[in-house]
């Protein structure tokens, strides 16, 4: 099988669905002939050609205006937003239209887009490049919201999201877009959406994270394990839909704690976590959720960003709280 | 003292701050000649003149970024959106902007504007009129999110928010516009940015709320009997009065949130994630969410059903007693 | 009834040139410049200066010592050409490409390495001087750019602003906004754009139908006017009329400066990908600073140890702002959170504590991982 990082998943999801299914176009901006500034979206433009491998202009509101309509007349854009930081001009778009067309219209229309942004910091990007702004997204009714956190599931998951009739804000982590290789099949396969993984079995604490949040939450595992604190990480995958019985499940077993995101705390996703922690397995709480975040100020450029973004040390303490508790 | 409705105090803060402080500007879509959809710029045109009652072209982000432009060159623009729905093709010149420009420039620079929209259900509007979009502001650092719930806080709140040197984002609960007058004072007050207001005084349950739903969370207290419910009014969502709501949960020990807003990730998440955080071994309940649902707002025949009413709140004051 | 209509597309704006890529340029045009030698030598010099900087910041991020970087190579002439027309009261909206700007405005090479270097320090504009910070979103920095002349006409000041963009940038919908509010109140604003015929990948053509972006202005009701942009005499004469109208009550004018980028879009960018080798022979052949240059040497007011002399303390210049950025003391992490509201909040508040307490545990800084 071969072996892939998260680029090259994507790529290879992104061809395979090109494939199997002509309405699938590709477009944004430099997705063509520089086959994406990440190179996602490489020799798509020469396989499919300039009509399915669109240069759009520069316009985030006209890349997702546009696939918007597309998508109603048949076809399946997957639209690149080029950073994370460019969605806002794209938000009137996409809260106003693409989350609201099926429910408008009582289903007679409905939205297969899926936007595709690459997200998060730790790359020494320059400003409005390393934005993690999942819970605008979390919050808006009608759009699903999914983050991979390793190639494999990067590509059953946008197989899967390209499929789905609903539009899709399908968020890469661009610090793992190529930290690791992993197997990865050819042709055909989905990773549900909807679906949280348990990336590591434990009994003691919960650990919830997502995106290039778990290898930190797997690093701080294994430095608990060797304390004999068993730590179960929870992959989400997919923050919208959420898979609420993974994670009461696992919070039923441990009662204890922590959610870990890059994204600014307050109003984050970790809030949503907390909440319905507190909604649906309140008495089995042993200590208050502790939330390890991304502080409620912009991510700092490359000089500081390694101590805005949550680190193993961070979650360990973290960790270490909701256990003294 | 007059009466007034909060429109009436609105523009009565408007005028106030006009009067007083020569750099103070409105603008935006029918701000100017026509005294806004809503009335609230009533007669600034007529005493202020088309420069500093600004009718600008139809255009939200060009309102607010030009309104940046502005107040970085000395002038306190007060931006109106027209409704809530047509904040999102501003968005980015929120947050990209107006929320980081202090930040960004290492304080050389901020940004004193207000951004004052008419916000939430229950006028039975068209699509995009009816939305309530706190949770995107309260997420977004480099922001203050006000909402009023009283004619009296409306104009102490604006004048407040006026003289913020941060960008303020101001929500108007349409609704209430017209819904009741209050004693207002007349000049110069304020209602300082930050504070909540105790409403109501109790010991067995705290409800929480912001705008319309402040009425209708009283209306659910007088119809309960026997029960004592604190009822705060946040007024202010960012920065959160959490020293208010903290002290009123330690001595209850149970919470009920209500918000219009869609539940998921939203402002009644954070609170929740923040009690729990402090208090957990004061709770007594988990904390209930009374919201609007993960849906949009129906239209006008069904908000109804939407909107949480007193029958809702009373439902979710029952609950976290009755755990 | 119908009327008889042509399409004189060709001409609906006017297009620039004083000076070719061969050194010439029309006396008079010149005379009419009102400049003088000294003059001359200065643009000549803050061009030079400017590519230095360039040459050396691309050679620093190569070496992991600058971050991601935007070149300029190639855009001299655009830039100091317009900037050499502004007064100290104008306000300049840069993009984040206007290095040449940024310096002859006033911020020094030391706080652009700073930027560049990912520290928030690099946007710390100094006092008093009327710059805007660099702006990463594309055109959203053209309606502050409308707002602050806006205002300025509203106080009754005699300033105007002036915004840099690129050729993708006519493609948003801010620019469009910020266009048409200036027209709709004939503010004392310039709109700069610097066609580099390309943003990142995607060619002028791709961006728009339009046969100028120039000609864009007639629609929101003002000038346009298209210059030679590797022409610095053009550049200046444009710029400075422009400004000249504003200030004069005459309202906007959009200005397409038309360039080439002969470089990479940032150095995360690979230009040979997207881009004929001819094409970009073609715009080599049409240099800013090299028809300079021969203008000078021509009319005999630059000599062989001049260019040596002024490539010396070029270089000097810029090596001693790299030093200075290399010796930048550590960053206190307070800087994360400090400038976010006048005062700080609570929640912040406890933010800071948090990391410092935490940092505190592993002897002050990050524990390695």
């Amino acid at each position: 099988m071969p072996q892939l990082n998260i680029v090259q998943a994507i790529n290879d999801a992104l061809r395979t669905e090109m494939r199997r299914d002509p309405t699938v176009v590709v477009m944004g901006e430099d997705v063509g002939v520089n086959g994406g500034v990440f190179r996602v979206t490489e020799n798509l433009y020469k396989e499919f050609g300039p009509d399915r491998s669109i240069d759009t202009p520069l316009s985030e509101a006209g890349i997702v205006g546009t696939a918007i309509g597309m998508a109603i007349n048949g076809l399946k854009p997957v639209a690149e937003i080029q950073f994370d930081g460019f969605l806002p001009p794209a938000f009137d778009q996409i809260i106003s239209h693409a989350a609201r067309i099926c429910w408008r219209s009582r289903g007679r229309f409905h939205v297969p887009i899926v936007i595709r942004a690459p997200y998060g910091g730790g790359i020494r990007a320059p400003e409005y490049h390393s934005e993690s702004p999942e819970a605008y997204y979390a919050h808006t009714p009608g759009l699903k919201v999914v983050i991979p956190s390793n190639p494999y599931d990067a590509k059953g998951l946008l197989i899967a999201a390209i499929r789905d009739p609903d539009p899709v804000i399908y968020l890469e982590p661009k610090r793992l877009y190529r930290a690791f290789r992993a197997e990865v099949p050819e042709g055909d396969y989905i990773v549900p959406i909807g679906k949280a993984r348990i990336a590591h079995e434990g009994s003691h604490v919960t650990l919830i994270a997502w995106g290039a949040m778990i290898p930190v939450a797997l690093g701080a595992a294994e430095k608990m394990a060797a304390q004999n604190v068993s730590v179960e990480v929870i992959d989400l995958r997919t923050i919208v839909p959420l898979d609420v019985e993974t994670v009461i499940e696992s919070v039923k077993k441990t009662g204890r704690v922590v959610i870990l995101h890059e994204a600014p705390r307050t109003c984050g996703f970790g809030a949503e976590l907390a909440a319905l922690v507190n909604d649906k397995a309140f008495e089995y709480l042993q200590a208050p959720i502790v939330r390890v975040t991304g502080f409620d100020t912009f991510i700092p450029q490359a000089r500081l960003e390694d101590y805005y973004l949550p680190d193993v040390g961070r979650c360990l303490k973290g960790i270490e709280k909701v256990l003294s508790y | 003292m007059p009466q007034m409705t909060l429109v009436q105090a609105i523009n009565d803060a408007l005028k106030t701050e006009m009067r007083r402080d020569p750099t103070v500007i409105v603008m935006g879509e029918d701000v100017g000649v026509n005294g806004g959809v809503f009335r609230a710029t009533e007669g600034l045109y007529q005493e202020f003149g088309p420069d500093r009652a600004i009718d600008t072209p139809l255009a939200e982000s060009g309102i607010v970024g030009t309104a940046i432009g502005m107040a970085i060159n000395g002038l306190k623009p007060v931006a109106e959106i027209q409704f809530d729905g047509f904040m999102a093709p501003a968005f980015d010149q929120i947050i990209s902007h107006a929320a980081r420009i202090r930040w960004r420039s290492r304080g050389r620079f901020h940004v004193p504007i207000v951004i004052r929209v008419p916000y939430g259900g229950g006028i039975r509007a068209l699509e995009h009129h009816s939305e309530a979009p706190e949770a995107y502001y309260v997420h977004t650092p480099g922001l203050k999110v006000v909402i009023p719930s009283n004619p009296y806080d409306a104009k102490g709140l604006l004048i407040s928010a006026i003289r913020d040197p941060d960008p303020v984002i101001f929500f108007e609960p349409k609704r209430l516009y017209r819904a009741f007058r209050q004693e207002v004072p007349e000049g110069d007050y304020t209602v300082p940015i930050g504070k909540a207001s105790l409403v109501r005084e109790g010991t067995d349950v705290t409800v929480i709320t912001w705008g319309a739903m402040v009425r209708v969370c009283l209306q659910a207290i007088e119809q309960l009997e026997g029960i004592s419910v604190e009822l705060i009014d946040l007024r202010t969502l960012k920065p959160l009065d959490i020293e208010t709501v903290l002290t009123s949960v330690a001595k209850t020990g149970r919470a009920v949130i209500v918000q219009e807003a869609p539940r998921t990730c939203s402002l009644a998440s954070e609170l929740i994630a923040l009690i729990n955080e402090r208090l957990l071994l004061q709770l007594q309940a988990p904390v209930v969410r009374v919201t609007g649902y993960d849906t949009h707002i129906p239209y006008l025949t069904m908000e109804q059903y939407y909107l949480p009413d007193a029958g809702r709140v009373k439902k979710g004051i029952e609950k976290v007693l009755s755990f | 009834m119908a009327a008889k209509v042509t399409l004189q597309r060709e001409s609906l704006v006017p297009f620039i040139q004083i000076l070719g890529p061969d050194g010439m340029a029309n006396p008079n045009d010149v005379v009419e410049l009102g400049l003088k030698p000294h003059d001359f030598k200065a643009l000549y010099r803050w061009m030079v200066l400017a590519r230095t900087f360039d040459e050396r910041a691309l050679a620093l991020q190569r070496q992991g010592r600058l971050g991601t970087y935007a070149p300029l190579l190639g855009q001299e002439a655009a830039q100091v050409g317009s900037a050499y027309a502004l007064k100290p009261e104008d306000w300049v909206f840069p993009s984040y490409r206007e290095h040449a700007v940024l310096a002859m405005r006033g911020q020094s090479w030391l706080q652009l390495f700073t930027y560049w270097g990912g520290n928030e320090e690099g946007n710390r504009i100094p006092e008093g001087m009327r710059n805007f910070m660099i702006c990463v979103p594309i055109a959203t920095q053209i309606l502050h750019a409308t707002g602050a002349a806006w205002a300025a006409k509203l106080k009754g000041e005699k300033s105007c602003a002036i915004v840099y963009f690129g050729d993708g940038a006519t493609s948003e919908g801010d620019f469009h906004e910020g266009l048409n509010f200036a027209g709709v109140f004939k503010v004392p604003v310039v709109f700069f754009c610097q066609n580099n015929q390309y943003a990142i990948s995607v060619p002028r053509t791709r961006q728009t139908a339009s046969e100028t972006l120039a000609q864009k202005a007639l629609a929101y009701g003002f000038e346009g006017v298209q210059v030679d942009g590797n022409d610095v005499f053009a550049v200046y004469k444009v710029t400075r009329d422009a400004l000249e109208k504003a200030r004069a009550g005459g309202g906007p004018t959009l200005i397409e400066a038309v360039t080439y980028r002969l470089t990479h879009h940032t150095t995360a960018d690979d230009w040979t990908r997207y881009r004929p080798a001819e094409e970009v022979e073609m715009w080599k052949q049409k240099d800013p600073i090299k028809r300079l240059r021969l203008y000078l040497e021509k009319q005999g007011l630059w000599s062989e140890q001049d260019e040596a002399k002024l490539l010396e303390e070029a270089k000097a210049e810029i090596a001693q702002a790299v030093a200075q950025y290399e010796a930048l003391p550590k960053r206190d992490v307070e800087d994360i959170f400090k400038y976010m509201y006048a005062e700080m909040p609570w929640n912040l508040k406890e933010q800071l504590q948090e990391l410092k307490d935490y940092l505190a545990e592993h002897g002050g800084d990050l524990p390695h991982e």
